[in-house]
């Protein structure tokens, strides 16, 4: 047999070569100086990320490649969510640097366990059939579980885990319950062929819309739909804030790159009755995230339900593609086209709140109840008012990249039809500007408790008022990444 | 440099002042601030010079700068339009705005406020530059929405003072009205014409002329029009909507003379000219526009003989000259409107600036009762005010002479209805701007030294930073003075040496339109025209000429030689005087009627809506279900892990039922 071995085009799939060879070297890097000077590995995870990206940008030539037997695809979808997952996970290390450095946690595990991680997204992103889909999906939910219980000592970290790990089994269960039945129906495992088949069946098999089903489920759970949503209000709290915040970033641009690849590339010749199912679920998000995180009186908890609700309006953009079959170009490209812009506006500004968290925790403290913020216009104006554009922009308030997020996916919305449920979602997101809104009274009119000085480093500082700027900025000159994503989305359905 | 980001660079420049002078005012301190704000627009204004000669070379520019939204057919973008309607705007509202800048540093010296100004007049000027310099109606908008914001921080300046919160207050919610009307203009265009875009609109004005509006069964080109010239009444204050305008006296004299009298409230004069394709399809909206500018000028000029605030009595003359432009609008002079702008843009900050100066020199006293005799005292001042107030009355060979002579032999040309009544107005409109402009004029410089007369009442005394109340007036510093001459010399000059080219030339070209064939009055007026000196000196023995001196006259025979008539004139003409004292009712009008009415509305819906409906069922009510709701989801959030799986067992089996039983069956 080894004759017939012809050696795969490697090309596409290089950045995902690069950051496994680097995991290795990684792995020697922390025994030598794992003890002594531990800034080394995390500067290294940094460095490989750069080099990721700077040869994912290198080798993206626009062009569709599959390779490895059709099982990986290089994409322009692919390419942007790569990069996007980079800076994401580039920006969570260095926010999450000084609370672990202060805890103890900034060992080697941790940033290997996000660079796989890491990989794992990249495979997800890249997958072109069932079988590197549910690896990316293992690899990464296996390192998330993993990080979450980062801190072995911590009871809540440790419970927060083994929920994860349950749940996020049963899930992935019925994910690949939902595959084997799609492959049952149509006898593939490569997702073009599995799109091809169900185009040739006349009417839908029971058995496709029964794996249909558990493939929502799945990628329902990923996204953290309701009622697929439990786990996300308890990992949230419970996992420290830097892996919490690696959790609500980077991988929800996997998860998108898993509906992306599952439904409307496989699954395309079943979209109405798809598109039903997550309005469905997207309308009972919103409600419940919004109504959810009036009670909470724990910011991370808050934004946890925040990003259940936020999720739904994500997903409202998906579910509002195809009108009638065989798909409208058009409409499609500007419904997904605003489904990417929405979570790329999400995991922005969610970056910087979850940053916030960060910026004000201290050894001792865990700055995560809403408390901590009050009165902190007085101790830093400017982190207040970075707070501020990131609350009136996740409110959706103009002119902020969050207002253009939703106003997208409002549009295409109405134009599919929906009238209704785009009112109902409004109306919900008024519900939901009370408690972001909340936020920043308790900064701007309610005395501090605590009148320590903010203590951070600089990079840190740096970054989190680029984010504030940037979410600024982009509410104003809201463009540039919109017509890239209607771009990507060009390039995939033309 | 490449031209387009020379366009650019006008309106940013002085953004880029205002910004650093209003967020770091405090770092770079009062130097730092008058310093950048003022090299904003300086900079602005050479950009303006180079592209005046640009445009004079024959280099018109209409184009994007950048797309900043897409929304369904209708672009949102911001673009230039330049051409020498614009270039002209440009170069007068940087030279103003130059001017008032080095005023301010002398009559602000001593106002805790002093960056905050400067930025906020930095920043007026970067918005009245946006919305002259705009190629579509979204642009406009903003721009237009943006002076009317820094005109309510200007007139509020002195946030202090109740008066000036009031004031500001008023100009805010009259602007409303004007602002309905015009968004409703807008939208008519954009409803019938689909694009947002000047020359693509202009290029539909056939189309749009020949519809009717389909709800009301109007013309659509009247509507649009009336709508539009609606936002212009509010904004160039013309009656009814010009109740705001000497209330915004309340703010510091610089932004009288740069918002209130020179720029600003010139931008309904200026769109509606920008909108002559349009107008010129509509003679019911122009005998509109007519009718409402002669009485603006007429009856608002015999309010300024009343007055005895110095810088009400130019508020008023400022009224009364934004009707004489209106009034060339309605005849289809759209140029010499413009051209009028532009004259009266010099002159009457001129004047305003004098005024500043004056209440600089007499210590903050305003009231033209408690001054005379202080052109012994401020002779700069002195000169230069009786150079523009000879401007303001049209008197031969200067700016406001040609300017004003045009609209009236441009009224005396026209043949549409309302005509006849507008030249009557223009005509007594004269004798009224001369006599009270002299009579102001009089009272300050001539005559008897009064000013040590003035009671010591503590009204003034609250932004009187001086204390020194007795000293006698003195002349202003150069900062103060320097803009005075400067703007002299236009207000003399300009007139004369442009009236060929702007009037009967080809200088606007494309960027008026006039339908020669039914509004033959410029054209008349062309035959007639023998060049600037021919035309002064027929002008003397024109009838204005005559009214105008006759004004003079009766105001000097008043107020300098028998000041006693006045007051006899007054107690013999009481209801009169009464009616000109409360301006004709109009303030008391509002206030009872569109206040009280408001007041008695809002009261009811109050207590009937808000408090029961709103406050007790919705809010209070659907807060209550928000709490339970969230309440009872938190309860669900149990913790145990069986409890979640067994939800999301739930969602499948019932996506499952769903998909099985609901889709398969439709």
């Amino acid at each position: 047999m080894l004759e017939n071995f012809v050696l795969p085009d490697l090309y596409p799939a290089a950045p995902e070569l690069f950051l496994i060879t680097m995991a290795m070297v990684l792995i020697f890097v922390d025994l030598a100086f794992g003890k002594t000077r531990r800034w080394v590995v995390g500067l290294l995870t940094v460095a490989s990320l750069f080099g990721a990206a700077v040869i994912t940008v290198l080798t993206a030539d626009g062009q569709t490649t599959l390779t490895f037997s059709n099982l990986f695809v290089d994409d322009l979808l692919a390419d942007f969510l790569k990069i996007l997952t980079y800076i994401s996970v580039i920006m969570v290390i260095i926010y999450g640097r000084g609370y672990l450095a202060e805890r103890g946690l900034d060992k080697g595990e941790y940033y290997l366990l996000v660079l796989f991680a890491t990989i794992g997204m990249m495979v997800l992103i890249s997958a072109a059939s069932f079988v590197t889909l549910y690896l990316g999906l293992e690899l990464l939910s296996l390192s998330l579980y993993a990080l979450v219980a980062i801190d072995r000592d911590s009871s809540r970290s440790t419970e927060a885990a083994m929920k994860y790990f349950v749940l996020g089994s049963l899930a992935s269960g019925l994910l690949l319950y939902g595959m084997s039945m799609l492959y049952g129906a149509t006898g593939t495992l490569e997702i073009n062929g599995v799109a091809q088949a169900v185009n040739q069946m006349q009417t839908p098999k029971t058995i496709l819309v029964f794996g249909l089903v558990f493939t929502v489920a799945g990628i329902a759970f990923k996204l953290g739909l309701a009622p697929f949503h439990m786990w996300i209000p308890d990992v949230y709290h419970g996992a420290p804030t830097p892996v919490t915040l690696l959790i609500g970033s980077a991988p929800k641009f996997a998860a998108f790159a898993l509906a992306m690849r599952l439904l409307v590339y496989g699954l395309l010749g079943l979209a109405l009755e798809w598109q039903t199912m997550l309005l469905i679920m997207a309308i009972v998000s919103i409600g419940l995230g919004n109504l959810a995180a009036v009670a909470q009186t724990n910011l991370k908890r808050m934004l946890a339900y925040s990003a259940i609700s936020h999720m739904g309006f994500m997903v409202l953009g998906l579910a509002s593609g195809i009108l009638t079959l065989p798909a409208n170009p058009y409409v499609a490209i500007s419904a997904y086209g605003a489904a990417l812009y929405y979570m790329f506006a999400y995991v922005l500004m969610s970056m910087g709140a979850f940053g916030m968290i960060l910026l004000l925790s201290r050894k001792d403290h865990e700055a995560e109840n809403l408390e901590d913020f009050k009165g902190l216009n007085q101790r830093s104006p400017w982190f207040a008012a970075v707070m501020l554009i990131l609350m009136f922009s996740m409110a959706g308030i103009p002119f902020f990249i969050g207002f253009f997020a939703k106003f997208s996916v409002l549009l295409t919305l109405i134009y599919a039809g929906h009238t209704v449920i785009a009112v109902v979602a409004v109306m919900f997101s008024l519900i939901g500007a009370f408690y972001y809104l909340r936020v920043v009274k308790l900064m701007y009119f309610d005395p501090p408790l605590d009148t320590a000085p903010l203590r951070s480093s600089l990079d840190m500082r740096i970054l989190l008022s680029g984010t504030g700027v940037a979410v600024a900025w982009l509410g104003i000159f809201p463009d540039s990444v919109m017509l890239l994503s209607h771009e990507v989305m060009k390039s995939l359905i033309g | 440099m490449e031209m387009t980001s020379l366009y650019l660079l006008v309106p940013l420049a002085p953004l880029g002042g205002a910004i650093l002078a209003g967020l770091f005012g405090k770092a770079i301190g009062r130097t730092g601030a008058h310093t950048v704000t003022i090299l904003g627009v300086a900079v602005a204004f050479i950009a303006s010079l180079v592209i005046y000669f640009d445009v004079q070379a024959g280099h018109h520019y209409n184009g994007p700068v950048y797309t900043w939204l897409q929304s369904g057919g209708l672009k949102f973008e911001v673009g230039f339009l330049i051409d020498p309607l614009t270039v002209m705007m440009m170069l007068v509202v940087t030279f103003v705005s130059l001017m008032v800048h080095v005023f301010t540093i002398g009559y602000m010296a001593d106002d805790p406020g002093y960056q905050r100004f400067f930025s906020y007049i930095a920043l007026f000027t970067f918005s009245m530059l946006m919305l002259v310099m705009s190629n579509n109606f979204v642009q406009l908008f903003f721009g237009w929405e943006a002076v009317g914001l820094v005109s309510y921080l200007l007139i509020g300046f002195w946030y202090k003072r109740p008066t000036a919160i009031f004031a500001n207050l008023k100009a805010f919610l009259v602007n409303r009205v004007g602002d309905f009307g015009f968004l409703l203009g807008i939208g008519l265009i954009a409803a019938y014409a689909g694009t947002l875009d000047y020359h693509e609109v202009f290029a539909m004005r056939l189309d749009l002329a020949a519809t009717t509006e389909v709800a009301t069964g109007w013309s659509l080109i009247t509507a649009i029009c009336i709508c539009l010239f609606i936002g212009a009444m509010g904004k160039s204050a013309q009656v009814p909507l010009h109740v705001w305008l000497p209330d915004s006296m309340e703010g510091p004299t610089p932004i009288s003379a740069l918002i209130h009298a020179a720029t600003m409230v010139t931008a309904g004069i200026f769109m509606v000219t920008r909108m002559s394709p349009l107008f010129e399809l509509s003679d019911t909206a122009l005998s509109f526009v007519l009718v409402i500018g002669s009485v603006t000028a007429l009856f608002m000029g015999f309010l300024g003989i009343i007055q005895n605030d110095i810088k009400r009595v130019v508020a008023y003359s400022t009224l009364s000259q934004l009707g004489y432009m209106t009034v060339a609008l309605g005849v289809s002079a759209y140029s010499v409107a413009v051209f009028h702008l532009m004259t009266h843009a010099f002159f009457k900050a001129l004047l305003f600036l004098g005024a500043g100066s004056v209440i600089m020199g007499c210590h903050h006293n305003q009231d033209i009762r408690y001054m005379g005799g202080l052109r012994k005292y401020m002779p700069i001042t002195w000169i230069t005010s009786l150079l523009g107030s000879l401007a303001l009355i049209g008197f031969p060979f200067f700016s406001g002479f040609y300017s004003k002579d045009s609209i009236i032999e441009a009224v005396h040309a026209s043949h549409i209805p309302g005509a006849g009544f507008a030249y009557l107005a223009v005509i007594l409109g004269v004798f009224v701007t001369a006599f009270y402009s002299f009579r102001m004029y009089f009272l300050v410089f001539h005559g008897t030294e009064r000013f040590d007369q003035l009671p010591h009442d503590d009204h003034h005394a609250a932004h009187d930073d001086h204390g020194h109340h007795s000293a006698k007036p003195h002349e202003s510093p150069w900062v103060v003075t320097l803009p005075l001459v400067m703007l002299a010399i236009p207000s003399v000059l300009i007139g004369f040496f442009t009236i060929s080219p702007m009037l009967f030339g080809d200088w606007f070209g494309e960027s008026v339109v006039i339908d020669a064939i039914k509004h033959p009055g410029m054209e008349e007026l062309a035959h007639e025209f023998h060049g600037p000196v021919a035309m002064a000196l027929h002008g003397v023995m024109s009838l204005p000429f005559l009214l105008a001196m006759s004004g003079v006259a009766l105001s000097w025979f008043f107020y300098l030689k028998r000041p006693d008539i006045p007051e006899a004139i007054k107690q013999r003409f009481m209801p009169i005087y009464t009616l000109l004292e409360n301006k004709y009712y109009f303030d008391k009008f509002n206030d009872f009627f569109f206040a009280g009415g408001a007041r008695l509305i809002g009261g009811g819906l109050w207590k009937a809506g808000d408090q029961v409906v709103i406050d007790g069922v919705m809010v209070n009510g659907s807060a209550r279900v928000v709490g339970w709701i969230s309440g009872l989801v938190r309860l669900f959030q149990t913790g145990h892990i069986y409890q979640y799986a067994f939800s999301m067992i739930i969602g499948v089996f019932s996506l499952l039922m769903f998909a099985l039983f609901w889709t398969s069956g439709t």
